[in-house]
């Protein structure tokens, strides 16, 4: 069965994400001011409701916050909660799926280690 | 209310019904797609909104007022549409002149900044405008009338892609800074999927699907495998249309949830749908 969900992600979601990797990369900085709704709404052609959903994702994770008559900044601490969070992501993401994977091809674990650390060395 | 409420409206031609009983609301302040194939009765229902021709039965009424024959009520809402409803001979900037006999609010300074962005020249005659220009002349129009209601026709018929992109920026800069409702009619989906909120699909004069752009996106899969299997996976959902192929079969299901295909066998190969071919399957079964 082939399955890729993560390709078609909802867009504001694909928004909220779009922001996190720009926090992560530096791109805005902690207690920088990040684009407005309206900007990204018509940078990427997007209804302004979609961009304010994604917006909103990062407000509730308290990854931005408003000030008033302002705009919309970047929180201090924002970096180190993106990357924990990134962190689960991967467990989820890379290391279930790659065990799973490896026990179907009767790969041990002591194999995998070794793999990674081959990918590391590189 | 605010908003346009059109209320079990039916209009016929000789033998066809372009419209039969459709009721549907447009909210304020919010972007729809108007989609369907050709002859699915968008137009006849935007022409029948905006008084150039009447229902044979029903009524539309905008912010609760009905708007057959009203011209107050008509002076808050604009069709873009094919017809060029201006003697040819006139030149674009008189147009516009004309435009705010009709309509009050018609910003001249700001059809003459479009114009100059589009590269549309005033001093032209309306006839002597080439397809694509025509369709920028009517563009501009409908972008600085200033109205609460706007219904544009298939608005970038003719329009190259720098063009188009440019249009809807514009469109949404303005949607921004003062939200109306806009009304878009079009076969170009994929384009206007991300810029509108709502999807309102027509087929054979009937509303077949009336809901919001991401509910109709998120749950809407292709669904291919045996014959049996497909039909035993896709049994009780919302199965807008199949293909056969030899003993494989494709069901096209929308509003199912994502939990139960993650469960699927091997053997069934689901991939996420979208908007276009959706679209398709919608107005095909």
């Amino acid at each position: 069965m082939k399955l890729n969900f993560d390709d078609e992600k909802p867009v504001f979601l694909q928004i909220a994400e779009g922001m996190e990797d720009a926090i992560l990369t530096g791109v805005f900085q902690e207690e920088s001011q990040i684009p407005s709704t309206t900007e990204l709404s018509v940078t990427y052609k997007i209804n302004p409701a979609t961009a304010l959903k994604g917006i909103n994702l990062l407000v509730d994770a308290g990854i931005v916050y408003k000030k008033r008559g302002v705009g919309m900044f970047v929180t201090e601490g924002a970096v180190r909660k993106l990357r924990q969070k990134r962190k689960d992501q991967f467990y989820e993401n890379f290391v279930s799926r790659l065990v799973e994977e490896a026990k179907k091809l009767e790969i041990t674990d002591v194999e995998i280690i070794s793999m990674i650390e081959r990918g590391f060395s590189k | 209310m605010r908003g346009i409420e059109i209320k079990e409206v039916s209009k016929g031609y000789k033998d066809t019904k372009a419209l039969d009983h459709v009721s549907v609301q447009f909210e304020d302040g919010k972007i729809y797609a108007l989609l369907g194939r050709n002859g699915a009765g968008k137009s006849t229902m935007l022409n029948i909104i905006s008084n150039r021709i009447f229902p044979d039965q029903g009524e539309v009424l905008v912010d609760g007022k009905p708007a057959r024959e009203n011209d107050q009520v008509q002076q808050n809402m604009y069709l873009m549409s094919e017809q060029t409803l201006y003697p040819a001979g006139m030149k674009i900037q008189q147009a516009f002149q004309w435009s705010k006999e009709f309509y009050p609010k018609f910003d001249m300074e700001y059809a003459m900044e479009l114009a100059r962005m589009f590269g549309l020249n005033t001093k032209k005659k309306v006839r002597t405008l080439s397809t694509g220009y025509k369709s920028i002349f009517k563009l501009v129009l409908a972008l600085s009338v200033n109205v609460p209601y706007l219904f544009l026709d298939e608005p970038v018929l003719g329009l190259d892609a720098n063009h188009r992109e440019m249009f809807y920026r514009i469109l949404l800069e303005k949607y921004i800074e003062e939200p109306f409702t806009i009304v878009i009619s079009t076969h170009l989906i994929e384009e206007v999927a991300s810029v509108i909120e709502h999807v309102v699909i027509l087929k054979d004069g009937k509303i077949v699907k009336n809901c919001a752009t991401e509910e109709l996106l998120a749950g809407g899969y292709r669904i291919s495998g045996k014959k049996e299997m497909v039909d035993i996976w896709s049994q009780g959902e919302d199965v807008i249309g199949t293909e056969m192929l030899g003993t494989m079969k494709t069901a096209y299901v929308i509003g199912s949830s994502k939990e139960k295909w993650k469960k699927a066998p091997e053997e069934l190969e689901v991939a996420k749908l979208d908007l276009q071919k959706m679209f398709i399957q919608m107005t095909n079964r």
